[in-house]
């Protein structure tokens, strides 16, 4: 019966190009907005870290006093750690595997003579981030335990930067100037950037940078290298002391297996907090420390722009009023053909029957609603892409979200069918027949 | 009118799901308007400077954050700036209007008194000349003097800072509403020691940035000799800002071959360039509620087209017992003009809704009522402009069409 439906349909839609045209269209068009919107929405609130994200957690502390007006900037400075705090959750040692972290922007002065100075941005960290992370080398490898607190100058490079830097020589053991220092190089790195990258903090533009050189924070504080990242002090000015107890400047990551150790280390939060606010440091509830997952994290820094939720709701507001048109549409047309179901009805068609088939017309139309609200949705991303933001270059339509678009058109013009459907097969023939 | 209303009870669904659509249509339309006026308005408001006749840059040395040697050619680099040809004039500011880094400081209505500061008010600092290169107009009071200017900078103790200031309205209208500021006195420093007295007020300046915390355009102008580590402003003749740019890179390297121009553009795509979200947001408005517009008057038009075939006989009953032509247009007009006004009450009523909910998630203003007024003009002339087409058929029914039985 599917094939005979799907004959019939095809024919009455046929018989009225126009009217089909139109609700072809307004599925198309709907579609097509969300999808844009929806695909914009899904790569920005991706996973970096596919199969490692479970694992990785925020730790957060509020060394904040309770008085004054801490976000002026738009963001909580205790989102981030004090060195005091961070180098004593090191210490601790109670995750896997824990790294503090901070934005560097380094000018590179580059031997070679040809090339002139510039600017690059990395990261400073400890050693455990590149285990953590998955960070993949390709020659060397991170620096070692005891070149993380020994203030060593030693720098890992991600690998387009020693490209140019060295050429295609081995850069392993080479020398780099970075601000007024030279440092050793004892890894490069494949270029690996996870979008976004979700350990920078809220001054990156977390979908664009990428981290180009990396070396130990105790070097980076030991020589006073310059930080990229947001900085906040409270209290007495501690005059650019990145060691001071009331300045948060550090990113803190840990990784834990499974929810038993994520439980047991947001109870050591709150014991240290505790033991801070006995010690006079901290002046909030203890029970202010938290632990984030890492999508939790990243809902938290609420990565996404409010002017694209914002088109969100409005293309997702557009295709409601695209449904409610085709729905219109669809009761005009099925009643218009209130003699045709009446012929079927008194032939031996059940209700059912006529519901089935006129459920497959406005399928037919979801799918070619689809297929139009696919190229649609394409040239919203294309456009998408032509914004100067930093999330442009990944508004990109997977395999995943293109089936999305064909299943949400499909389901969302059936939704719209099946009122018109249902009125249709409650029409009740005698009364039709009459006037024929 | 009474039997319009009696034969649209005949077509319940549908006459609910056509008031429906518009009511969406409306809701969404309104606030989408609303956010476009809102947009345009910020994109047209006065940055406070001579947009089209100024090129910026900034240079930063090889110590930059570290030694704070930064800035020590300035005086070079300032008489080589202002030897290029089409150069009018050059000065050194802590920040243009929109072009992004900031300071802000609390400024205090009395000395010493922290119960009665005012947080986060942006400090702009320039060299002798500021106001004239920048085209900074006074408004109230009188540009700085040159004796004025002093060696300060905000991040060295032992220095004296000036002692006058200009001020936005913004401002004025916050430390001291309703009275005349010029004259006046408000206290800065971190203990509100540093007194600072008011000699000029300026309508437009607004921030380098705009942001909750500080506002749009609430700041105040210290004169001082020099920026060290700040912005060259470029006072150029419109049509020489393209060769200026081009070479201001090589004539600011020339004076020091170690040093890196960071920024340098023309002043005009820095405006342009901070509105780019804006303007990205205005076109998807524009694009999505033309679109709306379009499908809901597609929409009518098929509904009412099917109506007018389903009533055929019925126009030819009425035109056949004397019902003019212009009788049988005006019912589809009336009728339409019926639905759509039942849409537009539920949909002002949800787009009012719409508004306080997006109020709530995205820091928007309360929409002025005159938006709901426009958004019902425009579904009201577009529901008579998609049933004109329709109706005009409906007349042109003949009475005959009575006599014959189908």
């Amino acid at each position: 019966m599917f094939g005979y439906y799907l004959d019939l349909a095809w024919r009455s839609l046929k018989r009225t190009p126009i009217l089909t045209g139109l609700m072809v269209l307004a599925i198309g068009l709907g579609i097509g907005a969300s999808m844009t919107m929806l695909t914009v929405l899904h790569v920005m609130t991706d996973d970096p870290m596919p199969g490692r994200s479970a694992q990785l957690y925020v730790p957060h502390l509020n060394p904040l006093p309770l008085k004054g007006n801490f976000f002026a900037n738009g963001y909580d400075p205790s989102d981030h750690l004090t060195w005091p705090d961070a180098m004593a959750l090191l210490k601790a040692h109670r995750a896997r595997r824990q790294a503090a972290l901070a934005a560097g922007y380094l000018l590179v002065r580059p031997a070679a003579a040809d090339l002139r100075t510039f600017y690059v941005s990395g990261r400073y960290t400890t050693v455990d981030f590149f285990a953590m992370f998955g960070v993949p080398f390709e020659h060397g490898s991170s620096w070692n335990e005891a070149e993380d607190s020994a203030n060593a100058h030693v720098v890992v490079l991600a690998d387009s930067l020693a490209r140019k830097l060295f050429g295609d020589t081995d850069a392993i053991g080479k020398m780099v100037r970075l601000g007024e220092n030279d440092f050793r190089v004892v890894g490069i790195t494949t270029d690996w950037h996870p979008s976004p990258l979700f350990y920078a903090d809220e001054r990156a533009k977390r979908y664009a940078d990428r981290d180009l050189f990396f070396l130990p924070l105790s070097t980076a504080v030991d020589l006073n290298l310059n930080t990229d990242g947001s900085v906040d002090s409270w209290g007495k000015m501690p005059n650019g002391d990145m060691r001071s107890a009331t300045t948060a400047w550090l990113q803190f990551w840990v990784q834990l297996d499974g929810p038993t150790q994520a439980a047991a280390y947001k109870r050591f939060l709150i014991d240290y907090s505790a033991e801070q606010k006995s010690l006079g440091r901290f002046q909030r509830p203890a029970t202010d420390a938290t632990l984030y997952s890492l999508m939790g994290w990243l809902a938290h820094e609420n990565l996404v722009p409010g002017d694209v939720r914002l088109q969100m709701w409005l293309a997702l507001g557009f295709l409601l009023v695209c449904m409610v048109n085709v729905l219109a549409l669809l009761l005009a047309k099925f009643l218009r053909r209130s003699g045709e179901i009446s012929v079927r009805r008194a032939l031996g068609a059940r209700r059912r029957d006529i519901f089935v088939q006129f459920g497959i017309e406005s399928a037919v139309i979801g799918v070619a609603g689809g297929v139009l609200g696919v190229l649609i949705s394409e040239l919203g991303l294309w456009s998408v892409r032509h914004r100067p933001d930093d999330y442009a270059h990944i508004a990109r339509m997977d395999a995943s979200m293109l089936l999305t678009t064909l299943a949400l058109a499909v389901f969302a013009s059936t939704m719209a069918g099946l009122l018109p459907a249902w009125r249709a097969c409650r029409v009740v023939p005698a009364l039709q027949l009459k006037t024929l | 009118m009474h039997p319009i209303i009696s034969a649209l009870k005949h077509h319940k669904t549908t006459v609910v799901l056509v008031a429906l659509e518009i009511a969406l249509t409306c809701a969404i339309v309104t606030n989408a308007l609303f956010l476009i006026g809102d947009r345009v308005a910020a994109i047209r408001a006065p940055t406070g400077v001579s947009d089209n006749e100024l090129v910026w840059a900034q240079t930063s040395g090889l110590d930059l954050g570290q030694g704070g040697k930064a800035g020590d050619d300035t005086a070079a680099d300032m008489a080589a700036l202002q030897g290029m040809p089409g150069v009018e004039s050059v000065v050194t500011t802590s920040g243009l209007p929109l072009s992004g880094d900031m300071f802000s400081r609390s400024v205090y209505r009395r000395s010493g008194d922290k119960g009665s500061s005012l947080d986060n008010v942006v400090e702009y600092m320039g060299s002798p000349g500021m106001l004239r290169t920048l085209g900074i107009k006074v408004s109230e009071g009188r540009d700085f003097l040159p004796k004025e200017h002093v060696d300060y900078d905000p991040f060295k103790k032992g220095q004296l800072p000036p002692t006058v200031a200009i001020i936005t309205r913004t401002l004025a209208e916050e430390l001291w509403p309703g009275q005349d500021p010029l004259g006046k006195t408000f206290w800065q420093d971190s203990n509100g020691k540093d007194a600072l007295q008011v000699v000029g007020v300026v309508d437009h300046l607004l921030n380098p940035q705009i942001n909750n915390a500080q506002g749009i355009d609430r700041s105040f102008i210290l004169p001082v000799a020099m920026v060290r580590g700040g912005l060259y402003v470029l006072r150029v003749k419109p049509g020489a800002r393209g060769a200026v740019k081009r070479d201001l890179p090589e004539v600011l390297t020339r004076i020091d071959p170690l040093r890196m121009v960071t920024e340098d553009h023309i002043y005009s795509d820095t405006v342009s360039d901070f509105y780019h979200g804006d303007r990205a947001m205005i076109w998807v408005l524009v694009v999505v509620t033309s679109c709306l517009l379009a499908l809901t008057a597609l929409g009518v038009v098929g509904l009412s087209s099917f109506w007018v075939q389903q009533r055929t006989r019925q126009i030819g009953i009425r035109r056949a017992i004397g019902a003019t032509r212009r009788d049988i247009l005006r019912y589809f007009q009336f009728e339409n003009l019926l639905i759509v006004t039942a849409g537009i009450v539920i949909g002002s009523l949800g787009a009012v809704g719409l508004n306080l909910w997006l109020m709530q998630r995205y820091e928007l203003a309360h929409m002025p009522l005159a938006w709901l007024a426009t958004g019902a003009v425009v579904l009201w002339l577009l529901g008579q402009l998609a049933v004109l087409g329709p109706a005009l058929r409906a007349a042109r029914v003949p009475p005959v069409v009575a006599t014959r039985s189908v």
